[in-house]
């Protein structure tokens, strides 16, 4: 692999310029009405033939990049790469990007949030753009978080539509989990080859796979590309976000933010790919999502869920052959993800200029549009042979491909899942592509004609580029197909792509039967859905059940949470907070060695024996009182007791504090209480008077084995001499407790100056503000008051 | 200070007090709290003239935004300064010391605080004017900064009682039967964390023998084996863990915070559990750092366990200004993440973090405000239709919905991005876990919030695809609307710029952490500089 080179700056202007554009589409809209999606169209498209200039150089093994700083000291760079596989992804993203603005312009006309629609769409381009072109692990989450946020919004653009809603949540929910893992990945990507950027990362070679992180990487890559790219469970979101308008079906949900996952394992095979996981998880998941999503299209009527569902197929189909990692599979991912990306898109825009023209998108409630749109149907046959895989399309190339590369591979039984699959593909393909059209004229909701300009621009453009890489294939193969291949492979890779078969392959025999299986198929369909229906109805759950049932017992469980840990009662909370500060003391006691030593037994005299008794009666006093008045007054006789041990031990200041504090509280205390239930007994149970009494006692004994400790050890006087040097001498007091309250730390003493103040303002505000009435009009009283 | 006595003995005063008069600039550091008091005291003498209150309350927010500004922008350039109260050297004054970190909390909490006030013309009353709410609220970030700004641990309390009491009487200013009940559960929990730190800051001043910030880094270090200051540290990280809504020492916060009115909310939730935070990074980490690392095993659970109980409140919740209390709880958990780890990456996420749910969470308020103000309520059930009636509101709801749940590309992926490098590189995977857990759930959390009010077409039982804007008021007033919508965009442009420019926040974070893990550092800057 080449050393990167600079690459042009307008690279970044490029990437800003969709953003830009979603500032200003709402007033674009406004001003030009159906012109401003061609003119917003202009932005993708000169980005567009900006990166076809690109294709030269890293045709040519060029890899370019361009950025700048975003937190240098974090070390996060907002750097771009342009590669043979970003590349490829740009031009589709722009390309495709270009048509649907188009699109959406004819297909959104007269929705007065036409202009809304067209600035989401544009600041979802943005993003994906940037998910692609970054380099920077960094920079790809935002991305991809961006893309994910974007998606949420434009599926949920119908917004009063309750399944829109929650199809919305649905998606933003599966994906943005998806998203978590890729930052934790990234992260530990960064842990173990020292490096975020990514084209250092794939570099580094072995690193990450000898590395005891390649198996949470691994999972946790997994975790991003498998939400993202819709692999069974985690397919849900994707049909149902058909719930949005059929331009973001088109554009995010088959033809670009969906790939995002291959796109991600395509990313990182270089480092990842290739181990015994790899070659395992990828093709099992990706062959169950290919089967589930073909016989679930099958089962549909809805032209749009029909495709979706090819579309999680597809997503299988690419999953499983980047799984095969060997180079002829990547060739074929390459060429399928391509091919893929023509006619899904064109199908898309198809399904929805039928639902906008006709009024429905049920292919039972259609046909013979054949002779009303005609240039349409044409479209549609070209997208259908393509997805059928059938010469001369692009699909059929990519088929082959990619049966040559499971053939190489040895691996029959991936051999047999994709023949299955895409036989059934050609069956929704042709479905899609004929049963609207043809047979006899059906009454539509609307009287379908062809639709304008804008809608069928699309699926034309998309038709021709589908079958123009076909028939110039050496070009396409050599420019565009390699290049990327060789991107995903970490070396050059050599391929011979053709369209018409030189001899009779393996690969060619099973073209043969996929279409023979496809035509058998598709002439049994109605049976077949009513089979497939029949098997869905029986099992009568699925994973998007789950997904509600799982969220139901997320918030189920919340609440459980929340009534235990939230209950509402104060003395609860008391207790807990007690007892758990009577832990935070003890605990570190006992476990880091810091009780006291046993102390020796005080030599008492008379008096202070005594003035201990009177406390400690007081204090069972306050315990045993029946009622509250006579526990207030023998906390008051404790509180007295405590005064006196301050006057036997010389600070006399203290105790007249004390003896105050301990007057004016039983007094405030006891006047208070007279307005209150003051003869009320104790009512607790005894059970809660035992787990009361334990949380006292503890907080006392606690608190006590602590002040033994610190007593036992001598106390450092440098203060206290301080303060007894210059509290006369400098300060000018002799009374050094003075001195200290209003000298030494006279802001402690401002500082509750102002509490006292505050006080007595917040019991006035008690007294006398009256219960607020609603400031501003409400509903319900209409006026401010 | 007089002139030496000529009657007293002899002393040398250069031996016990700073004889260099303070210049200027040092008087930066204590200006922030001056001013704040001063306008707090002046609106008490005009009590009765309510209409000078706003103004005054403005003037002196925006010179404290001001002032805070000029702060930070000296320790950044010359790391923490100091000035000594009253001139007694330290650590026998009190010293306010103001460092990187405290300077940044300072100045985001003034910024959260000037922005939100400017909602409480139009819904504060005449007579809650009357009787205090500028005072209090001068009071309140009188209590705030100084708990910011000072290098005094006893003094840290003082503020701390300051901040509480003026708390107490903005939640209890309007008298609602819901009010009392959270002030009262407010009120007397709180009470106790106090308690618990004034108990502890005696205990620790009987250790060690003083309460200067800078000498306690010092001698905790250096104190052996008799000192308990594992059991002292462990009582302090309790109280402050009690004031930063800690699970499980949080019940205070749910049971109080939507019970006043919106602007007071707001100003609660940008503020008060944020010098709890402040206290545990500076106290647990800077002064006790030794001490807090010995049981940081419990303080891991505990941060993951807040970040995921918060999300999963949020998730229960049905009523607007509840769900965001759960959603500062679990905020918390992520700023308890810096103290629990320890390390420099950790203490950066976890300091970006508690910045940018300042502003986001004061912003959540106010916009919960201007919803309760238009729809007469803030129950789920009876919201909808939001989304159709202001798009634009809608919008910016969204960015900040997002930014709580480190969606990018808004202010609250970076920290979130750091704290689980931070966590992944300590090697604790399962608080990793935690972190993207809890950005699950506060993801579905929010979603369905949004859902509700603003995206479906009505209240509860609107029929699906249509539009129930009946029960949505309008504020009529222009300048009521801009002054009580302007905020929230102002604090949701902070929090896009935030997410887009990291590196000022950031870097300020980045400063504040390696502050935090140098005490060495720390002690010399206060007590070299001016010791004799």
């Amino acid at each position: 692999m080449t050393d990167p080179s600079p690459a042009p700056t307008w690279i970044l202007l490029a990437l800003a310029a969709p953003f830009l554009a979603a500032l200003v589409a709402p007033t674009v809209h406004r001003l030009f009405g159906r012109a401003a999606a061609f003119a917003l169209a202009a932005v993708p498209l000169a980005a567009f033939v900006g990166f076809l200039t690109l294709l030269g150089p890293v045709a040519d093994g060029a890899r370019l990049t361009t950025g700048f700083d975003w937190w240098p000291s974090y070390g996060v760079r907002f750097s771009l790469l342009v590669d043979g596989l970003s590349l490829v992804f740009a031009l589709l993203i722009t390309g495709i990007g270009t048509l649907i603005v188009i699109y959406a312009g004819g297909y959104m006309k007269g929705h007065p949030q036409a202009g809304r629609f067209m600035s989401f769409i544009l600041l979802f381009m943005g993003a994906m753009l940037g998910l692609v072109l970054a380099d920077d692990g960094i920079t790809l989450f935002v991305m991809w978080e961006a893309t994910s946020i974007t998606s949420f919004l434009l599926i949920g653009f119908d917004h009063t539509r309750a399944r829109a809603r929650r199809a919305a949540l649905q998606a933003l929910v599966i994906t943005g989990a998806g998203g978590l893992c890729l930052l934790a990945a990234v992260l530990l990507i960064g842990g173990a080859t020292g490096t975020r950027t990514l084209s250092e990362v794939v570099a580094t070679g072995d690193v990450i796979r000898g590395s005891d992180l390649y198996l949470p990487i691994f999972l946790l890559v997994l975790g991003a590309a498998f939400t993202k790219s819709a692999q069974v469970p985690l397919h849900v979101w994707l049909p149902n976000a058909m719930e949005a308008p059929t331009p973001v079906s088109a554009f995010l949900h088959s033809a670009t933010m969906v790939k995002a996952g291959v796109y991600l394992l395509m990313r990182l095979h270089p480092v990842l790919g290739g181990t015994p996981e790899w070659t395992t998880v990828l093709p099992i998941v990706g062959g169950l999502t290919l089967l589930t999503g073909t016989l679930m299209a099958v089962r549909q009527t809805d032209l749009k869920l029909m495709l979706a569902q090819t579309t999680v197929a597809s997503l299988g189909l690419l999953v499983l052959l980047v799984g095969v990692s060997t180079d002829a599979a990547i060739v074929g991912a390459v060429g399928y993800l391509l091919a893929h990306a023509f006619f899904k898109g064109a199908l898309f825009m198809i399904a929805g200029t039928i639902d906008h023209e006709a009024g429905t998108r049920d292919v039972t409630k259609l046909g013979g549009l054949r002779k009303l749109m005609p240039i349409t149907f044409a479209s549609a046959l070209v997208a259908a042979v393509s997805m059928a895989g059938l010469p001369p399309m692009i699909g059929f190339v990519a088929k082959e491909a990619l049966y040559l590369g499971l053939d190489e591979a040895g691996r029959t039984a991936l051999i047999a899942v994709a023949v299955a699959g895409n036989a059934l593909m050609l069956v929704i393909g042709f479905a899609v592509a004929l049963k609207p059209f043809l047979g006899p004229e059906v009454h539509t909701p609307k009287h379908a004609h062809e639709g304008p300009l804008e809608l069928i621009l699309g699926p034309i453009v998309l038709g021709a580029v589908g079958l123009g890489a076909a028939l110039f294939l050496h070009g396409f193969s050599e420019i565009i197909v390699l290049p990327m291949a060789g991107a995903i492979t970490g070396r050059p890779v050599e391929a011979d792509l053709h369209l018409i078969p030189t001899y009779v392959s393996t690969p060619l025999i099973l073209s043969i039967v996929t279409v023979a299986l496809g035509v058998v198929a598709y002439l049994a369909l109605t049976p077949l859905r009513a089979a497939v229906d029949a098997v869905v109805r029986g099992i009568g759950w699925g994973p998007d059940r789950g997904f509600d049932q799982i969220v139901a017992g997320l918030v189920g469980f919340a609440s459980v949470v929340v009534r235990v840990v939230q209950p509402g009662r104060l003395e609860a909370y008391m207790a807990i907070v007690l007892g758990l500060a009577v832990v935070t003391l003890l605990a570190p006691l006992l476990l880091f060695g810091e009780l006291p030593a046993w102390p020796a037994f005080p030599d008492l005299t008379a008096q202070e024996a005594v003035v201990i008794l009177i406390a400690v009666s007081g204090l069972v006093a306050v315990v045993v009182a029946r009622t509250r008045l006579t526990s207030i007054v023998s906390l008051g006789i404790q509180g007295f007791a405590v005064a006196v041990i301050f006057v036997l031990f010389g600070a006399p200041d203290l105790a007249f504090t004390q003896f105050m504090v301990e007057t004016l509280s039983v007094v405030i205390l006891a006047l208070v209480l007279t307005r209150l239930a003051l003869g009320e007994r104790d009512h607790r149970p005894l059970r809660q008077k035992v787990v009361d009494a334990v949380i006292g006692g503890g907080l006392g004994l606690a608190f006590m084995l602590v002040l033994l400790k610190i007593t036992q050890a001598p106390f450092d006087r440098t203060l206290t001499d301080f303060y007894d040097t210059y509290s006369r001498t400098i300060a000018h007091g002799r009374n050094v407790v003075n001195v200290i309250i209003v000298d030494f730390r006279g802001l402690d003493t401002l500082g509750e100056i102002a509490v006292v103040m505050i006080t007595g303002l917040a019991i006035l505000a008690l007294v006398r503000v009256k219960a607020r009435t609603p400031i501003l009009p409400t509903p319900e009283t209409g006026k401010r008051k | 200070m007089a002139a030496p006595d000529p009657n007293a003995p002899a002393v040398d005063i250069a031996a016990a007090m700073v004889t260099a008069p303070s210049t200027f600039a040092d008087w930066l550091l204590i200006l922030p709290v001056a001013v704040p008091l001063l306008t707090g005291a002046i609106l008490v003498m005009v009590r009765h003239h309510t209409h000078l209150h706003r103004p005054l309350a403005g003037a002196g927010l925006a010179i404290l935004l001001g002032l805070n500004l000029l702060l930070l922008q000296r320790v950044v350039t010359e790391g923490p300064v100091t000035m000594m109260m009253g001139g007694w050297l330290p650590p026998f004054g009190i010293a306010f010391t103001a460092d990187v970190l405290g300077a940044t909390f300072a100045t985001t909490a003034a910024f959260a605080a000037l922005v939100a006030t400017a909602t409480a013309g139009p819904s504060i009353n005449t007579a809650e004017r009357r009787y205090g709410f500028y005072p209090f609220l001068m009071l309140l970030m009188t209590g705030v900064t100084g708990a910011f700004l000072t290098g005094d641990i006893f003094n840290l309390y003082v503020w701390f009682e300051v901040l509480l009491i003026s708390s107490f009487g903005l939640l209890v200013l309007g008298s609602e039967k819901r009010q009392i009940d959270g002030t009262v559960k407010y009120g007397i929990l709180n009470l106790v964390a106090t308690t618990l730190f004034l108990a502890s800051v005696g205990l620790l001043y009987g250790t060690l023998g003083t309460l200067n910030m800078a000498d306690i880094a010092a001698k905790a270090r250096a104190a052996g084996p008799e000192a308990p200051l594992v059991t002292i540290a462990a009582l302090l990280t309790f109280a402050f863990a009690m004031k930063a809504a800690a699970f499980p020492l949080n019940f205070w916060l749910p049971a109080s915070y939507h019970t006043p009115t919106p602007t007071v909310s707001a100003l609660f939730a940008g503020l008060l559990t944020k010098v709890g935070v402040y206290a545990l990074l500076k106290v647990g980490v800077l002064l006790l750092g030794n001490q807090t690392g010995a049981f940081s095993s419990v303080l891991v659970v505990v941060a993951g366990s807040t970040m995921v109980i918060g999300a999963l409140g949020a998730l229960a919740g049905s009523d607007l200004r509840r769900i965001l209390g759960w959603l500062v709880i679990s905020g918390i958990g992520s700023m308890l993440i810096g103290v629990a780890v320890g390390t420099p990456t950790a203490l950066t996420g976890s300091i970006f973090y508690a910045v940018q749910s300042m502003l986001v969470m004061t912003a959540l308020y106010l916009a919960a405000g201007v919803i309760e103000a238009r729809c007469g309520t803030g129950d789920l059930r009876r919201l909808g239709g939001l989304y159709a009636v202001s798009p634009l509101f809608a919008g910016v709801v969204l960015v900040l919905f997002f930014a709580v749940a480190g969606l990018p590309p808004f202010s609250g992926f970076w920290p979130k991005a750091i704290l689980v490098e931070a966590t992944l590189a300590a090697d604790l995977p399962w608080l990793a876990a935690a972190v993207l857990v809890a950005g699950f759930l506060q993801t579905l959390a929010v979603g369905r919030v949004w859902l509700y009010a603003f995206w479906r077409g009505g209240p509860e039982g609107t029929p699906d695809g249509t539009l129930q804007l009946a029960g949505i008021g309008r504020i009529e007033d222009p300048a009521d609307r801009i002054a009580l919508v302007g905020p929230v965009v102002v604090l949701a442009g902070a929090v896009v710029l935030m997410g887009l420019v990291p590196t000022v926040v950031g870097g300020l974070a980045e400063d504040s952490a390696r502050g935090l893990i140098d005490p060495a550092g720390f002690t010399a800057r206060v007590l070299g500089a001016t010791a004799p």
